[in-house]
């Protein structure tokens, strides 16, 4: 019974670790991605940005020796990514969902061409704050190594959502998101509203992908997202665009991609790839059952294409 | 970006027909070239030769009986995975899941077989493999469309999810259970019986794949461009609301689709399985499905054109070892030129009607 209790007392403490880490990218794509969103515009090409974020974030860490110099090169690049995605979806007639599918490909196979002499070395790490001096537990200590990212982005999603409820350029972004004209009259250029939002936004998909690669898992690979960028936008739907519903979803994904290595601490290892798949379904049954809510219809900016 | 109805062809005569087929074949082609001068100049920046770059595309897929043999086999998943998205994208759907239907219908097709391995004739196994791949492909982007119709779910979204759900489910089957212990270097399900193999098209070395996959996007052709069917979906991709209210069931219409699209992908899965590997693995998960996107938005979604398009990229494909080998560039290469092409192609979709050659004449009649 002990033993059973102390097993269910590892996996607990390993899920909260868990939560924390894997739940951090997910926070910053979809806080980027809600950004993009609440301007009437989708951009699905933040999984690319994630992976080539990824990529750039770890190959800077590992020439110049600074991990904050490749967070920054990853937010550069995906913040270049994201503004690419905004200009070409100004031109008339460019599909904004084709465009971002298109973006995938051209960010993977961007990331895969420049990123494989940097699979083998290792590139230093982004520093954790140690949040677990007060216990004796190594375990909840290992588990309470937080990455500084992760306060951030729960700040972030509270000043974006105080920022869209406030302030000035608050009410632009609302307003050019829920009607062209509308904005048009108030004399803001959608266009470049968009182009800054969208901009802005790869470039919070570009720092999430950084934290994949430097802080967890901490490795560049070719497997490092397989649709982490995909789940967020998903998210920032099943979050009817609030930023702070963003950080409670990321944290409910978190928790379910956190299961499988959890349970493998404690030398569960019986459907590893079940568990992996874990999250995708989870998104799958979210967008099932919140399909057609009306507090969805109610909450959507509505100039997005994306359930019409 | 739609295609013209009986009525406005004839209305605006032959002659703007004919420019109207011209632009759709011009544009692109432009896309496609646009995209090789950016990735020359991209080469000419690492130092590599865009001429021999070219040259070795040319070569490796298309030079030699041989290279186009490799490059056809190549074809035949492309020109299935491209029909996976262009049907779909009649009735105004963007599905992208080809891989996954691909992945799971293969491996669905490698598994049937190991129980009937012994105690049915050859025949039946690739039979029973066949219907196996069509119908768990065409349920799983079936499923996509009729989560769409009913319940409003993006398609997009969760057809891409559906593909990491396919892989990670393959990869759960392959790595377990069903793992064949005699081979231990990859994770494979038992090899299938080779008497239960898909052949070679007689005196081409490329697998009957080929053959179906042109068989049927000629028949689709039919089908979505010279039948009720095909019209009612056009107008339900164009707009559901009008088709709606000339009472066509724009949700039957949809996951009939997404129906048709799937068993595509799934038959392009057991061809994978029957003719070219012979087992179920991770081999199957190859791009395909991705690819064939690419191939099915340069075709502008026509079953027809997808044919050609499907032979270049094949082509591209199978050249993408030599360049590797003799220009020392990463595998990713072949994957970076599609992401050019595809951003290229779909930026040029600005460009129709406003070409000052085809402007003339769409004024005239407008």
């Amino acid at each position: 019974m002990s033993d059973l209790w102390s097993a269910l007392t590892l996996v607990l403490i390993a899920l909260l670790g868990g939560i924390v880490r894997v739940s951090t990218p997910f926070l910053f794509v979809s806080l980027g991605e809600c950004l993009t969103e609440k301007t009437g515009r989708i951009n699905l090409g933040l999984e690319g940005t994630l992976v080539l974020g990824a990529m750039t974030g770890y190959a800077a860490s590992y020439l110049t020796g600074s991990p904050w110099l490749g967070i920054g090169a990853a937010a550069l690049t995906g913040m270049v990514f994201g503004a690419f995605h905004a200009i070409l979806c100004q031109l008339p007639r460019v599909n904004d969902i084709a465009v971002g599918i298109a973006l995938i490909q051209l960010g993977t196979g961007a990331a895969f061409f420049f990123g494989k002499p940097f699979i083998q070395p290792t590139a230093p790490h982004m520093p954790s704050i140690a949040l677990g001096w007060w216990s004796s537990n190594p375990d909840l200590q290992n588990a309470l190594l937080i990455n500084p990212l992760f306060p951030m982005g729960i700040a972030l999603a509270i000043f974006l959502r105080w920022a869209f409820r406030n302030t000035y350029w608050g009410l632009i972004v609302r307003t050019t998101g829920d009607s062209e004209p509308a904005a048009r009259d108030l004399g803001v250029s959608v266009n470049g509203v968009r182009l800054a939002a969208t901009s802005i936004g790869g470039l919070l998909a570009g720092i999430g992908g950084a934290f994949l690669s430097l802080s967890y898992p901490g490795s560049w690979n070719e497997g490092l997202s397989s649709g982490q960028g995909l789940m967020a936008v998903a998210l920032v739907i099943f979050a009817r665009w609030d930023p702070v519903h963003c950080f409670y979803a990321a944290v409910l994904f978190g928790a379910a991609g956190a299961i499988g290595p959890a349970l493998q601490s404690v030398g569960v290892t019986q459907g590893y790839y079940f568990f992996n798949a874990a999250p995708y379904i989870l998104t799958l049954l979210l967008m099932v059952a919140s399909g057609r809510s009306k507090r969805a219809a109610r909450d959507m900016p509505r100039e997005l294409a994306i359930t019409r | 970006m739609v295609a013209p109805t009986k009525v406005g062809k004839w209305s605006l005569g032959v002659r703007t027909w004919l420019h109207y087929r011209a632009e759709t074949f011009i544009i692109p082609a432009v896309a496609l070239l646009a995209s090789a001068a950016y990735f020359s100049v991209f080469l000419i920046c690492l130092g590599k030769s865009p001429g021999e770059f070219f040259f070795l595309i040319a070569r490796g897929g298309f030079g030699t009986l041989f290279s186009w043999q490799n490059t056809l086999v190549r074809a035949a998943p492309l020109i299935l995975t491209a029909l996976c998205v262009a049907i779909p994208a009649r009735m105004g759907l963007v599905v992208i899941g080809g891989e996954g239907a691909l992945v799971i219908a293969g491996f669905s097709a490698g598994a049937i077989a190991i129980p009937l391995d012994q105690s049915v004739a050859p025949m039946f196994i690739t039979l029973a493999m066949g219907l196996t791949a069509v119908v768990v492909g065409a349920c799983w982007i079936g499923l996509v469309g009729w989560m769409r119709h009913a319940r409003g779910v993006n398609e997009t979204i969760s057809s891409l999810l559906l593909t990491y759900i396919a892989i990670a489910i393959v990869n759960f089957f392959i790595e377990g259970v069903l793992r064949n212990p005699a081979d231990p270097n990859r994770p494979s399900t038992k090899a299938i019986n080779p008497d239960a193999m898909v052949g070679a098209i007689p005196g081409l070395h490329v697998h009957w794949g080929l053959a179906a996959g042109v068989v049927l996007a000629v028949l689709l052709y039919l089908l979505m461009d010279r039948t009720t069917f095909g019209f009612a979906a056009r107008i339900a991709g164009g707009n559901p609301r009008v088709a709606e209210a000339q009472g066509l069931s724009v949700g039957r219409l949809i996951v009939t689709g997404c129906f048709i699209g799937g068993a595509c992908a799934g038959l392009a899965g057991f061809f994978e399985v029957a003719a070219v590997h012979g087992r179920a693995n991770a081999a199957l998960h190859a791009n395909y499905g991705f690819t064939g996107i690419l191939v099915s938005f340069l075709a502008r979604h026509s079953p027809l054109a997808i044919i050609p398009v499907a032979c270049l990229f094949g082509g591209i494909g199978a050249a993408g070892g030599l360049i590797q080998r003799r220009m020392e560039l990463p595998d990713a290469t072949v994957l970076l030129l599609q992401g050019v092409v595809f951003v290229t192609l779909l930026a040029s979709e600005t460009l129709y009607g406003r070409l000052p050659f085809f402007r003339a004449t769409q004024d005239s009649h407008t």
